[in-house]
């Protein structure tokens, strides 16, 4: 159930900020998102977000990249086109193996890191051409923005914000 | 503060006590073999065993031919140009007399290494200012207690090896083998015994100086009003540092690679800091853990041990690195005086030499490689146990094929030395433990420390 309006509670400070998450949160409210400029650490944990899965992405698609690479040094050098290098002619992969392990780990890095970064923008629904979704160009420079959706509370809800240290707190309209 | 309990104060002696009935049986029976005569009995009722009584002969012909081409560096050594040979019997029953001198060694450096190790990484800290670590460093304090005696004992090992016992680990002490090997008496301006014992105190001297300063200013900056004793601290480490890797590498070169003298790697230096350092870290980690489950050290919490836990699972692959580069050159550029170092190993020691990469990469880098994982004591001391028995197996690979040769094993005299050595390493480490606070309240960085978390 999407709220039709939310308010809009600007911080000017990262300490602060925890701390009103922390408030919200044992006052049993929904936080819908919030906007920093960089990383808070911890902040994700105190909004109760589940831990992320990046990191197993990462191990999957670094196996993709070690069975690329595998793949490909076999198909190069074993089988397509064996070569006599350094005086080792030799049509075994795993004899040969030793000089294929840079490969091997380079690609393995090479998937896990491109595909990886690859994952988050499209996890985070961001692409070339796409428009910001970000309420406010404050929260790019100096400004934190909290956005809790209202249910018939909106004078509770401001109450609370305002003794958290918010700035500025806007209602604002959805609905379009 | 802490106090040793009277249970692990005994249970150090008492491994003390038996290591040394192993170490001293391992050298009887080691001299049970006196003459040529005796090793013949002892290969023919070896072969007896392996092939049959109708194909003894046979198999011990090829058994000697096998040993000249593999036995690499030392081989050569014993078999020198200028027609010093020596029968194969001679060669086995020089083997037979090293292994209890090379298995005392194997184990002194290997505890020595992590208490180096950890004076290393505890430096680092300083010099690099870092805010996580200063709840560790009585415990990184309490380690390197042992640098000095554990160093010192490295070095009176060798030196008695090559004075008091028949040259069982330096071939290079021998006169008489620099007398009829072109390659040692070139390197001898370097490889003489004066300057392996002048060396070697200066290392120690300068590893011992450091860390006594270290620690004096660390205590003297409990009770001070100021921070002139971190300052003081940060620089000396700073100094340290430097000094550290040019003799840590010259050690490397001294008291392991010159049991190969005619074998020579430009990167051992680092390999042997790679293994030093991982061992040293996660000898802290297991310590750490140890005095959290007997109620010591509350203000350490699992976001120290996370980062522990980081530092065992990176360094294991940096050694991984270290380890697969020195060996990939030579593998690929096949320079016979080169790769023999890796043909004896892998024909002689396959299990050992290829068990310890299990060991000492895949395993942990499996098993720490999952965040929550580094959190959990019980992980971090299983995958903490493999990484020192990797490494202890490390060391026996670098020393054992040199001074052994394929009549290696893991034994009385083996398991006596790490007992010895282990026994007086935890009662060195756990009396120093003792000496100070557990908790280094007045250093700038202990505020910090305390409240991190990741």
């Amino acid at each position: 159930m999407e709220a039709s309006k939310v308010i809009h509670a600007i911080y000017t400070d990262d300490d602060v900020l925890m701390a009103a998450v922390k408030k919200v949160k044992s006052e049993r409210h929904h936080i819908e998102e919030i906007y920093t400029p960089f990383p808070v650490h911890g902040l994700d944990k105190a909004m109760g977000l589940a831990p992320t899965r990046i990191a197993i992405t990462s191990f999957l698609y670094g196996c993709v990249g070690l069975t690329v690479a595998i793949t490909m040094m076999n198909f190069i050098m074993i089988q397509d086109w064996p070569q006599d290098i350094g005086g080792k002619p030799s049509f075994s992969y795993v004899e040969n193996m030793p000089a294929f392990v840079p490969i091997m780990f380079e690609l393995t890095v090479f998937f896990a890191a491109h595909l990886m970064v690859i994952t988050f923008y499209l996890r985070s629904r961001m692409w070339p051409f796409k428009k910001a979704e970000n309420p406010d160009p404050r929260t790019t420079d100096d400004h934190f923005l909290m956005e809790i959706p209202v249910h018939n509370n909106e004078k509770e809800l401001s109450d609370l914000l305002k003794e958290t240290g918010a700035v500025e707190i806007n209602l604002i309209d959805k609905a379009h | 503060m802490y106090t040793i309990s009277n249970r692990l104060k005994m249970a150090s002696i008492a491994l003390m006590i038996l290591g040394l009935l192993g170490v001293s049986y391992g050298f009887w029976d080691s001299h049970q073999y006196k003459t040529e005569e005796d090793v013949k009995v002892l290969l023919a009722s070896e072969h007896g065993d392996h092939h049959g009584d109708a194909h003894a002969t046979e198999g011990h012909g090829e058994e000697a031919a096998h040993d000249e081409s593999v036995h690499g560096a030392h081989a050569d050594v014993d078999h020198a140009e200028a027609g010093h040979e020596k029968s194969h019997e001679e060669h086995v029953l020089h083997q037979i007399h090293n292994r209890p001198w090379s298995a005392l060694y194997v184990a002194a450096f290997f505890f020595f290494m992590i208490a180096l190790g950890v004076l290393a990484f505890y430096a680092i800290q300083f010099a690099s200012q870092a805010g996580w670590s200063p709840v560790l460093f009585r415990v990184m304090e309490a380690i390197t207690a042992y640098v000095l005696p554990g160093a010192l004992i490295v070095l009176g090992i060798a030196v008695a090896s090559g004075t008091i016992g028949h040259y069982n680990i330096f071939v290079w002490m021998d006169p008489e083998v620099v007398e009829h090997d072109k390659i040692i008496q070139g390197k001898s301006g370097f490889l003489n015994m004066t300057g392996f014992i002048i060396r070697g105190l200066i290392f120690i001297a300068g590893w011992s100086l450091y860390r006594y300063f270290a620690r004096k200013f660390s205590i003297a900056q409990d009770n001070a009003e100021d921070n002139k004793n971190f300052k003081k601290s940060f620089r000396i480490a700073a100094g340290f540092l430097v000094f550290y890797i040019y003799t840590e590498s010259m050690m490397s070169w001294d008291w392991i690679m010159s049991v190969d003298p005619h074998w020579f790697s430009t990167l051992f230096g680092w390999y042997v800091f790679a293994s030093m350092f991982v061992s040293g870290i996660t000898v802290i980690a297991l310590m750490t853990i140890y005095l959290k489950s007997r109620g010591y050290l509350e203000f350490v919490n699992d976001s120290h041990l996370h980062d522990l836990a980081k530092f065992m699972f990176g360094i294991s692959i940096f050694w991984t690195y270290l380890w697969f580069s020195q060996f990939m050159l030579i593998w690929y550029s096949n320079i016979p005086e080169e790769v023999t170092y890796f043909v004896t190993r892998f024909e002689d020691y396959q299990i050992p030499f290829l068990g310890m990469v299990v060991m000492n990469f895949v395993f942990p880098f499996l098993v720490l490689m999952n965040s929550d994982y580094k959190r959990i004591p019980w992980f971090v001391v299983m995958a903490g146990i493999v990484i020192l028995c990797g490494h202890y197996v490390d060391v026996f690979n670098m020393i054992m094929p040199a001074t052994v040769g394929d009549r290696w094993s893991i034994g009385i005299p083996e398991i006596g030395s790490i007992l010895l050595f282990a026994g007086l390493f935890l009662f060195i480490v756990f009396t120093s433990l003792t000496k100070a606070p557990l908790l280094a309240k007045r250093n700038p960085f202990i505020k910090e420390s305390e409240h991190f978390h990741y």
